[in-house]
């Protein structure tokens, strides 16, 4: 009986037991690196997507940014993810298309890079083909017209370096490089590059005052009688200024890009591309998804006079029988001078982006 | 002693295996926690769903053959109101968009009172009223843009319907929005409205309610709406702002109501 007692406790003991094995205790930890979540979003917007299989570390985010700017990506060495992505023009490619290692231009201008971590329904590129900022940093490599290599190949030599290795391991706990834990990698570098401090956000905060043109600016913006740009592009209570959705916004009559249609296979998505933020303007030139206007005057004048009726046109794009809504010369000068405010100088001079 | 001793330790063992789950009191009522609301939408009685979109082609009251491109749309303040006259507020508020069926289904607790099952009359608001309606405060609402231009008043979309009319002839666009009502620089008046359903519905422990909208009577009852003349921009157009609020009393009924 006493036996018997002594067990039984014994087996209660051990299995309420919630004491750490040594296999937990000697597991490493990189050092987690919390996304700083500037003032203003965290007042005004919802917490950005953060995988929970890829949480934001110290040494993830180096080894991003060590890849990010590394041509070892590239078949032939030459391209790096920022060759087409530069910080001085808000991670975009001042060129139309760019030119990728075989000397074969793409058919889109490239997408800028900030505050990705709040593009909730994860969909990217212009045409939202890729879930996830993970899945989406693997196409470029591959991409024929733009790195034109092989997973294998860049995996194999990371492997080899001199240097990657220990990177991967202090990232991630293993020398065994795979494209997963690359991308992973890129993807938590991609999340850091966040914009948050343009002259309006300061204004918003209460730390920088508009100019009347650019209050009138905003009004214009804010106005569905004329600009009415607030319904795709954010507003002040939404300081991304985008909607992350896809709209058909008068470019074309027929498409030779299908964009989000080619990626659903529904006519009805034909000639939608994803919004882009108006953040950072001043720096990312041209403009579109196919970067057929280089001003910011032309762009205007696109959304004032130049629309273009087809069977997807999102109704949004008023009067597109007119052409659209005919803003005044002045309107437009108010409303440029609104959207410059935007920018934000400290992003793309931020070190932390710099290679 | 033996015995004592065992005695006692089946006690500690039968009183560590005690779930919390079991702290019930055995002699009182079981409560109502909470109320699930689905949603439906149709054009009269043709179901639409946003495989219909840019395709379906519908006839208003006015005989304007239109599409739809997107409808989005803010309900608030639930609240179940008893026989006795006692009000149980449920929980938060809910924006629906066709293009999300996730966004149909909207599970809600009680926020204030013991509710027990029975017979209770269901309320709610379409959109917000004036109270809730504050400018800027809601970051989820924030994030999906629906917020309303402070030059209107401020505050949130209460719905945005978008989509192309005389599709049969010379397609334009309409973007049927509502929201507050601006009269006049500064000066600005509430939209929102109060629904209240009759008979009273049954309410158990796992209760779902569907809300139908019927979509074709925002173009009918009580003003046949003329989309050649009120088609866009609407927002800042006190008549048409306080006509949708007309129109919209008609749209929402309740449907099936689910014990499960």
């Amino acid at each position: 009986m006493k036996k018997w007692l002594i067990y039984s406790v014994l087996c209660i003991c051990l299995s309420c037991s919630n004491e750490p094995t040594d296999a937990d205790t000697d597991a490493y930890v990189p050092t987690p690196s919390p996304l700083e979540i500037p003032e203003l979003f965290e007042n005004l917007i919802i917490a950005p997507v953060l995988p929970i299989d890829n949480p934001q570390t110290v040494e993830g985010i180096a080894l991003g940014k060590k890849l990010f700017f590394d041509p070892i990506l590239s078949a032939d060495n030459t391209q790096a993810c920022a060759s087409c992505h530069a910080p001085q023009n808000a991670f975009t490619d001042s060129t139309r298309f760019s030119i990728g290692i075989d000397g074969i231009a793409g058919n889109r201008n490239s997408m800028p890079l900030f505050n990705m971590a709040w593009n909730y329904d994860e969909l990217f590129f212009w045409d939202g083909r890729a879930f996830s900022l993970e899945h989406q940093a693997i196409e470029p490599v591959t991409n024929p017209i733009e790195m034109h290599n092989t997973w294998d190949v860049v995996v194999s030599r990371l492997q080899q370096n001199d240097e990657y290795p220990q990177l991967f391991e202090a990232a991630f706990g293993d020398q065994t490089i795979t494209k997963e834990l690359a991308t992973k990698a890129i993807a938590q570098f991609e999340r850091t590059l966040i914009s948050a401090n343009s002259k309006f956000d300061r204004y918003l905060l209460g730390d920088a005052t508009l100019t009347q043109q650019e209050q009138n600016g905003l009004n214009v913006f804010m106005d569905e009688n004329r600009g009415d740009c607030f319904h795709c592009h954010g507003n002040p209570n939404n300081p991304l200024w985008t909607d992350n959705i896809f709209h058909n916004n008068g470019l074309d009559a027929t498409f030779s890009d299908l964009g989000l249609g080619e990626v659903s296979g529904d006519p009805a998505d034909n000639g939608k591309f994803k919004s882009p933020s108006l953040r950072n303007l001043a720096f990312s030139a041209p403009y579109m998804h196919d970067g057929r206007f280089n001003t910011l005057d032309e762009v205007i004048n696109h959304y004032s006079e130049g629309l273009v009726d087809s069977p997807t046109i999102d109704p949004l794009m008023k009067k597109v029988d007119e052409g659209g809504v005919h803003l005044t010369p002045q309107d437009k000068s108010d409303l440029k001078a609104f959207l410059l405010s935007l920018s934000d100088p400290s992003f793309i001079n931020n070190p932390d982006f710099q290679n | 002693m033996k015995k004592i001793f065992a005695l006692l330790f089946f006690c500690f063992v039968l009183i560590s295996c005690k779930n919390d789950d079991d702290n019930i009191d055995c002699c009182s009522q079981p409560i109502v926690t909470d109320v699930t609301f689905t949603f439906s939408h149709n054009w009269e009685d043709t179901e639409v769903t946003e495989n219909d979109f840019n395709t379906m082609q519908y006839i208003n009251a006015n005989g304007e053959v239109l599409t739809i491109a997107r409808i989005r749309y803010l309900l608030s303040r639930f609240e179940l109101v008893n026989t006795n006259g006692e009000s149980f507020p449920l929980t938060g508020y809910k924006l629906i968009d066709l293009s999300n069926p996730e966004s149909f289904t909207f599970n809600t607790t009680i926020s204030d009172g013991t509710l027990y099952p029975g017979l209770y009359t269901l309320k709610f608001v379409y959109g917000f009223n004036e109270e809730d309606n504050i400018d800027g405060a809601y970051p989820d609402l924030n994030s999906a843009s629906w917020n309303w231009p402070a030059m209107l008043g401020g505050g949130y979309h209460f719905l945005q319907f978008d989509g192309m009319y005389n599709v049969d002839t010379t397609s334009s666009p309409f973007n049927y929005h509502n929201g507050t009502a601006r009269i006049s620089d500064g000066n600005y008046e509430q939209n929102f409205v109060s629904f209240e359903f009759f008979p009273e519905v049954e309410i158990n422990y796992n209760t779902t309610i569907e809300i139908k909208m019927d979509i074709s009577e925002f173009f009918k009852n009580p003003i046949t709406w003329d989309l050649n003349q009120y088609n866009t921009p609407l927002m800042p157009n006190y008549d048409a702002q306080k006509m949708m609020q007309q129109n919209v009393g008609s749209v929402f009924s309740i449907g099936q109501i689910t014990q499960e």
